[in-house]
């Protein structure tokens, strides 16, 4: 059996502050986009809280309390809820990667799509925003690790079904795949290893594609 | 049974929840009078929360910080974080606990969560140099559902006491996983190495422990 993620071990390993950075981001993003999402993930946020409590407690040192009673006596309450700033169609967790705009990015053309990569900087992964035009579609491929992808904009469909904004579909080795969007689409993916494109001719540009 | 059913704190924006106890009551083995008892907990812990908010009461807070000071750093220390960090650490996440008091909802999370995610945050920001640090304002948790349902600002509020119950209720193998998913950080291969068990069989476990409560909390199943 593979390591096959789950949406619900994606919400687990967020809830527990488990995945790395990149597979954080999809799973945040998607939290801010989806009202079902949210929904799901508050079993996950509820566990978190009670197996807190069933933890055998590990003595804070003597005198914790005096020195908490004096740090905050030199600090202020923050009264107003921190407002989010940048652009507003961006998902904010996404922000950090898209200071300016979408329009402002880095893209490169593909053909039927264009994709800009995100820094994210953990080793192994790659996180990219992909922009497919309604109607156009991706080569066949599939997958030798994961491919997180959160809808950001629009609608695809793909063998697993239609993924409308805010959707969150892992696809893996089992997933051979050619998703077509149904309207400009916008997407965040993350891919764990590069993806195989499995066409027949896809299968001849492997070497040379990095899509 | 006597069911409580509406929190008596002024929760913000002026709700008063209506909780369908009754219903989920029914759906828990045991004894219904400790997920009482847990419920009366959690309502005195989100009292001492609002008189921090309201009045800055620091011995309410004091309460706060005598229970689940030593919890948050039992969960730090067995995450791996050293003796002195997880003191230190211990000591930031009251301190933002402390500053933030007014903004926390007790219809969004129970305090043991809010707790924890605080907690949770403070240490990835603390021991992870491939994130930048937690934007509080960004972090969609923390924020609050535009427009929940009527029903899920009273589930929110009761399902600490709920699910801390049907934590007890599963086979002591399950509570054990979940207690690894949540806090230890392993990728899940070595998390079934230790128990020494195919990969297949953790996964199936947990799944079932997740259904289990699922069911018990009356999710529906997707």
């Amino acid at each position: 059996m593979t390591d096959a993620l789950t949406l619900d071990e994606l919400l687990l390993g967020h809830a527990a502050g488990s995945l790395p950075e990149p597979l954080d981001l999809v799973v945040r993003t998607h939290l801010a986009l989806s009202p079902d999402g949210r929904r799901r993930y508050r079993l996950y946020r509820a566990l978190a809280g009670a197996l807190l409590e069933t933890l055998e407690p590990v003595a804070m040192r003597p005198g914790a309390w005096e020195r908490l009673d004096r740090a905050i006596d030199r600090v202020e309450p923050i009264r107003v809820p921190p407002v989010s700033v940048g652009d507003p169609r961006v998902p904010p967790p996404l922000r950090p990667y898209v200071p300016e705009g979408y329009e402002r990015l880095p893209w490169r053309n593909l053909g039927p799509a264009s994709e800009v990569e995100l820094p994210i900087g953990t080793p192994g992964y790659r996180a990219r925003l992909i922009q497919l035009k309604g109607g156009k579609s991706i080569p066949r491929h599939t997958h030798k690790g994961h491919e997180i992808t959160v809808v950001i904009e629009g609608s695809f469909r793909d063998v697993q079904g239609v993924h409308r904004r805010g959707d969150l579909v892992v696809a893996d080795a089992t997933v051979d795949h050619s998703p077509v969007a149904d309207e400009d689409c916008l997407c965040l993916a993350v891919t764990d290893a590069p993806l195989k494109l499995t066409g027949p001719i896809g299968r001849l540009l492997n070497p040379l594609l990095r899509i | 049974m006597v069911a409580i059913h509406a929190l008596d704190v002024a929760s913000r924006g002026g709700r008063l929840a209506t909780l369908p106890t009754a219903g989920f009551i029914a759906r828990m083995p045991g004894n219904a009078r400790e997920t009482e008892s847990a419920e009366t907990a959690e309502r005195e812990r989100i009292r001492d929360l609002q008189l921090v908010a309201t009045t800055r009461d620091r011995a309410a807070f004091r309460r706060l910080f005598d229970h689940y000071g030593p919890r948050v750093k039992a969960y730090l220390r067995r995450l791996g974080t050293d003796e002195d960090t997880a003191e230190d650490l211990t000591q930031e996440v009251f301190v933002s606990i402390w500053r933030r008091a007014e903004q926390f909802d007790p219809a969004k999370a129970s305090v043991g969560t809010l707790v924890f995610t605080i907690a949770r945050n403070k240490r990835i920001d603390a021991l992870r140099r491939d994130r930048a640090p937690t934007q509080e304002a960004d972090d969609p948790e923390l924020e609050i559902d535009p427009a929940p349902r009527g029903d899920a600002v009273a589930e929110l509020a009761q399902m600490s006491a709920l699910v801390m119950r049907a934590v007890e209720t599963l086979p002591e193998e399950q509570k054990k996983l979940l207690k690894i998913f949540y806090f230890e950080e392993k990728p899940h291969s070595a998390i079934a190495q230790e128990l020494g068990l195919p990969l297949g069989t953790v996964k199936s476990r947990l799944r079932l422990a997740l259904a289990k409560l699922r069911a018990l909390l009356g999710e529906e199943q997707t």
